[in-house]
């Protein structure tokens, strides 16, 4: 398709900018657009647990800092599992760490999401071959985003927030919270 | 003046043409007028607590030379509301083996400790729900309410940091309550009055009739209040008790959702309440500036509505400028340890504000009101007091155009934010 033909982009064909296409009016439009504001809500305000096991950690601090300022999102730190939405696997998992990952995971509140963050948390990393590193943290904690890199740029991470924002949008609350989602 | 009374007895006279002396269904409407008062308190409340938590959130990254939330609203003024409902929408957990009752109230005890606060602290001229004539040993009292909700919570939680946490600032509030309540009572003898009405009449609107320069050691109270009240409120530098690098987030540490939001509630309205009684206390609450409050309160309709909007105005411009003080104070000085939190309290503030009342005491005995003595005193107050203000704006902007300066070197552009801005 053509830039011309297609209406959700600004070209000579249509001057007045994008067009919106109005959805189709169905039963569930009110819980939809309250699933809407309610997702807007919570992917404003992603607070990520201050949990850190490796290098990646000093790229998650640089993060929350004046270049890449997650601030911006609405996403801070909290240093108490219970508060936080967001559990980011900053680093390498050993098996003697598996046990506190998954402890610190189950004492977050719902809804909740695990972004692993580096190669290590991926997929064990530089460390596979070794006799105590987890080859990859969703063999432990369900993870929702897989941010490649070793360790990756604050820049990622931000990127990173941003598509959980994405993948948070798609969502329906109330089956998350049955944990359907 | 009991205002919610005389409101209530006003709308029976329009609404009914009873006698509310007399008529016996009067209690209901009595009921009805406190439950409204009791409302707008607590909407008050919710719509000052949520914007001040993303004016701190831009003022530290301003202070950290970064932006801050901006993407809620224009430049994130809705980010509360996103807090707030995201925390709504959150599952509330109760740990296993937390005392699953105690673990439930010790919010409502907190937030309830700093509301019932909101009985006495007047908002203008006839804005306040019971002017009681004990009011400033009302709120001393009533918000000590919040040491039970934070023992209650720490203790409950079955956890050792919350434990840690609630035992810390117990020790904390109960002992910063000394030295607040003694320099208020440097206040109470001053101005003859418990009340909080009574207070702000005893002073005047413009700075020089207010108690800060009245007196050299209602001065010197007013930084030892503000001291203590800080520490009450739990704010850095005396945040102990949620310090996160030693006790994970203290007292609160198991809290989540809509339970955690209460606290935070709590300590924002705190620091309003703070703030309010030193506007009350030492700078003259609401008195509008060249008006007496006769004239005030002689005004009939629209004039009476908008003295009264006016001296609100007024007072919540002090209130705001001593809350934009303390959240300034909170990004820029760091944490005190265990020790010398003590240590500040009982060896410097608490004998300090002994001083002080005995200083108020011994001025208003030796020296004149009115006299050559009391005139060259207050003069020399206000100028001193003058030149802090001008001080304290100076170095703000000195550190803005240096900060302006280093951007501009670094990165040949203008700075992202024009200083109309918010910081």
């Amino acid at each position: 398709m053509s830039d011309a033909a297609d209406p959700l982009v600004k070209s000579p064909a249509n001057a007045d900018g994008p067009r919106v296409i109005e959805a189709e009016v169905y039963p569930g439009a009110i819980a939809t657009r309250l699933d809407h504001a309610i997702n807007w809500f919570r992917e404003s305000s992603i607070w990520y647990l201050l949990f850190a096991t490796a290098c990646c950690g000093i790229e998650l601090m640089q993060t929350g800092g004046p270049r890449t300022d997650l601030d911006r999102f609405g996403a801070v730190f909290r240093a108490s599992p219970r508060q936080s939405d967001l559990l980011l696997v900053a680093g390498t998992i050993t098996y003697k760490m598996a046990d506190r990952v998954r402890l610190l995971w189950a004492q977050m509140a719902d809804p909740k999401y695990v972004v692993a963050m580096g190669s290590c948390a991926n997929c064990g990393g530089l460390f596979q071959r070794s006799y105590s590193v987890v080859c990859g943290v969703d063999k432990i904690v369900p993870v929702d985003l897989y941010l490649p890199g070793c360790p990756p740029r604050p820049e990622a991470l931000n990127e990173a927030i941003l598509r959980l924002q994405e993948k948070m949008h798609g969502e329906r609350w109330a089956a998350k919270m049955k944990g359907q989602a | 003046m009991n205002v919610v009374q005389h409101a209530a007895d006003r709308f029976m006279r329009w609404a009914f043409s009873v006698d509310p002396a007399t008529w016996p269904h009067a209690w209901i409407v009595y009921a009805g007028f406190i439950l409204l008062a009791a409302v707008l308190a607590v909407g008050f409340v919710a719509l000052f607590a949520g914007p001040v938590t993303w004016l701190e959130r831009r003022v530290a990254g301003r202070i950290m030379s970064r932006i801050g939330p901006n993407r809620v609203g224009p430049q994130g003024v809705l980010q509360w509301l996103a807090d707030g409902i995201k925390c709504f929408l959150k599952e509330d957990l109760v740990p296993e083996g937390a005392d699953r009752t105690l673990f439930r109230i010790a919010p409502y005890f907190v937030f309830g400790g700093m509301f019932g606060a909101f009985v006495v602290l007047p908002f203008g001229v006839h804005l306040v729900a019971a002017d009681l004539n004990v009011g400033l040993l009302y709120i001393l009292a009533v918000t000590s309410l919040v040491v039970v909700g934070l023992l209650m919570a720490g203790w409950a939680s079955n956890s050792k940091w919350a434990l840690f946490g609630g035992v810390r600032s117990a020790a904390q509030l109960v002992s910063y309550e000394i030295p607040s309540a003694f320099s208020l009572m440097a206040v109470i003898l001053f101005a003859g009055t418990m009340s909080m009405q009574g207070v702000v009449a005893a002073q005047g609107g413009w700075p020089w009739d207010w108690f800060l320069f009245r007196n050299p050691f209602l001065f010197a109270a007013f930084f030892l209040y503000f001291t203590a009240a800080i520490a009450e409120g739990n704010r850095t530098p005396f945040d102990l008790p949620e310090a996160e690098s030693e006790l994970v987030a203290g007292y609160n540490v198991e809290y989540s959702g809509m339970r955690y939001l209460f606290f935070m509630f709590a300590e924002w309205a705190n620091l309003w309440i703070m703030s309010a009684v030193a506007t009350v206390c030492f700078l003259g609450g609401w008195q509008i500036p060249g008006v007496s409050p006769a004239e005030v309160a002689a005004a009939e309709g629209l004039a009476f509505v908008g003295w009264q909007a006016l001296s609100f105005l007024v007072f919540a411009a002090k209130a705001s400028a001593l809350i934009l003080v303390v959240v300034q104070l909170r990004w820029t000085v760091p944490r005190l340890r265990i020790d010398q939190l003590m240590f500040t309290c009982w060896k410097y503030l608490v004998p300090l504000s002994f001083v002080c009342i005995l200083g108020v005491l011994a001025l208003m005995v030796v020296v004149r009101e009115g006299g050559t003595v009391d005139m060259i005193l207050r003069a020399a107050l206000l100028i001193f007091g003058f030149w802090a203000v001008v001080e304290y704006a100076r170095r703000i902007r000195r550190t803005y155009l240096a900060d302006k300066a280093l951007y501009e070197r670094m990165e040949g552009k203008a700075m992202w934010y024009p200083p109309y801005r918010m910081p």
